[in-house]
């Protein structure tokens, strides 16, 4: 290679390379706030903010679902498998939403540390596969894997 | 030099480039749509329904092969970027120019699909989670790459400074690919691009995996048929455009 392209190429690499690093620690610095949800043990740990409504992301509990009363409202427990938060909703539930699924939820806490929530968005993970498979799997207890606690 | 690395020189002469893609492309149309029946018959009709979004996991079969080529476009415009710039091949800077729209194209049906998917699953058409916004800072990318080549008059400084952006914007590939993992976001994580199996079964994979191959083919074919009205245009007054438009 001729020097003159040679130097051309290492300017290149260095630039990219440069780019690179700075950005990763721009990322590092924001990493806070490039979270999209707070998980139930960030929230148990007192780590959430107490003043302004912050996402809250989990699993709904198997058996915890409840319908107080005739209407919208609906209160179920929300797991990460280590800590437990109650949520209490009114409106209308994403078709994926069930108990056992993972889902975000927008809201705030309020004095009893119930998540009152305004918004709740379900989050599927990253498996894909027919319901025949799936029956079999839950029958061998192997379909323990979640986006949410990874 | 071996005979590979005179083919390459040849193909950088613009009428046998011209000639030889000409050639190419009706082979690859058939390719292309042979790809695209089969991967769509398998997708939409063969492949089971999911075990949880049913039916609706259907539209992964255009929305994930076109994110994989909004990054794939991105990747090999800035390597032709970066050839343009050290070598100044002259084809090298074509590839990087005319790859940019058919990119925001792929970008631009990912971001909609994907919203088009959102919707009835997660239950919201848009979140500004790290995945969606990162992926949304790719099309305004390739909008830079595009309006930065048509604001400069000579093309040569054109396409070098176009190269120089879209090295810039490099960086932004690792982080959306890897978003879902280093963050908490709304989408999901990696399903078939990550070291472990795919966890996906493999009768719908298939298709999956067919359908990135028909986009590829699809995005080679748009490549070519651009380079050639780019080659026509700024060649306008040589013999061999001349010769073939049947003016000399």
């Amino acid at each position: 290679m001729k020097p003159i392209r040679r130097q051309r190429l290492l300017l290149i690499i260095a630039m990219v390379a440069a780019i690179m690093g700075s950005v990763a620690f721009a990322l590092k610095a924001f990493n806070e706030n490039l979270m999209y949800f707070y998980s139930v043990t960030q929230v148990a740990n007192g780590e959430s903010p107490d003043d302004q409504a912050f996402r809250l992301g989990g699993m709904v509990v198997e058996g915890s679902v409840k319908r107080p009363g005739e209407g919208l409202t609906v209160v179920f427990d929300l797991t990460d498998y280590q800590s437990t938060v109650t949520v209490k909703y009114t409106g209308i539930l994403p078709d994926l939403f069930r108990e056992g699924q993972g889902i975000i939820s927008t809201g705030r806490l309020d004095a009893d540390g119930v998540f009152i929530a305004d918004e709740v968005l379900a989050k599927h993970d990253e498996n894909y596969m027919p319901p025949e498979v799936a029956d079999s799997l839950k029958q061998s207890d192997a379909t323990n894997q979640t986006g949410l606690n990874r | 030099m071996n005979i590979v690395m005179k083919w390459i020189h040849l193909l950088g002469s613009p009428p046998y480039f011209y000639r030889f893609s000409g050639k190419l492309l009706p082979w690859l149309t058939v390719i292309c749509v042979g790809l695209l029946v089969w991967g769509l018959y398998g997708g939409l009709v063969q492949a089971p329904a999911d075990y949880q979004q049913s039916d609706a996991f259907r539209i992964i079969y255009v929305h994930v092969p076109a994110a994989w080529m909004s990054l794939f476009i991105y990747v090999s415009m800035a390597i032709a970027g970066a050839i343009g710039i050290i070598w100044h091949v002259k084809m090298a800077e074509i590839v990087c120019i005319t790859s940019a729209p058919i990119g925001a194209m792929f970008t631009f049906l990912a971001l909609v699909t994907g919203s088009l998917w959102g919707k009835p699953m997660w239950g919201t058409w848009w979140v500004w989670d790290a995945r969606l916004t990162s992926e949304l800072i790719l099309l305004f990318l390739y909008f830079g790459v595009i309006a930065l080549y048509r604001a400069i008059e000579d093309k040569r400084m054109a396409a070098r400074a176009v190269a120089i952006l879209a090295l810039v914007g490099l960086v932004n590939i690792p982080i959306i690919h890897y978003s879902v993992e280093w963050w908490n976001t709304l989408h999901q994580g990696p399903t078939v691009t990550k070291f472990d199996k795919p966890s996906m079964a493999t009768s719908m994979l298939i298709p999956l995996l067919v359908m990135a191959i028909a986009f590829k083919v699809y995005y080679f074919i748009a490549l070519l048929l651009r380079m050639r009205t780019e080659l026509l245009q700024r060649e306008r007054n040589s013999k061999w455009v001349k010769e073939l438009v049947g003016l000399s």
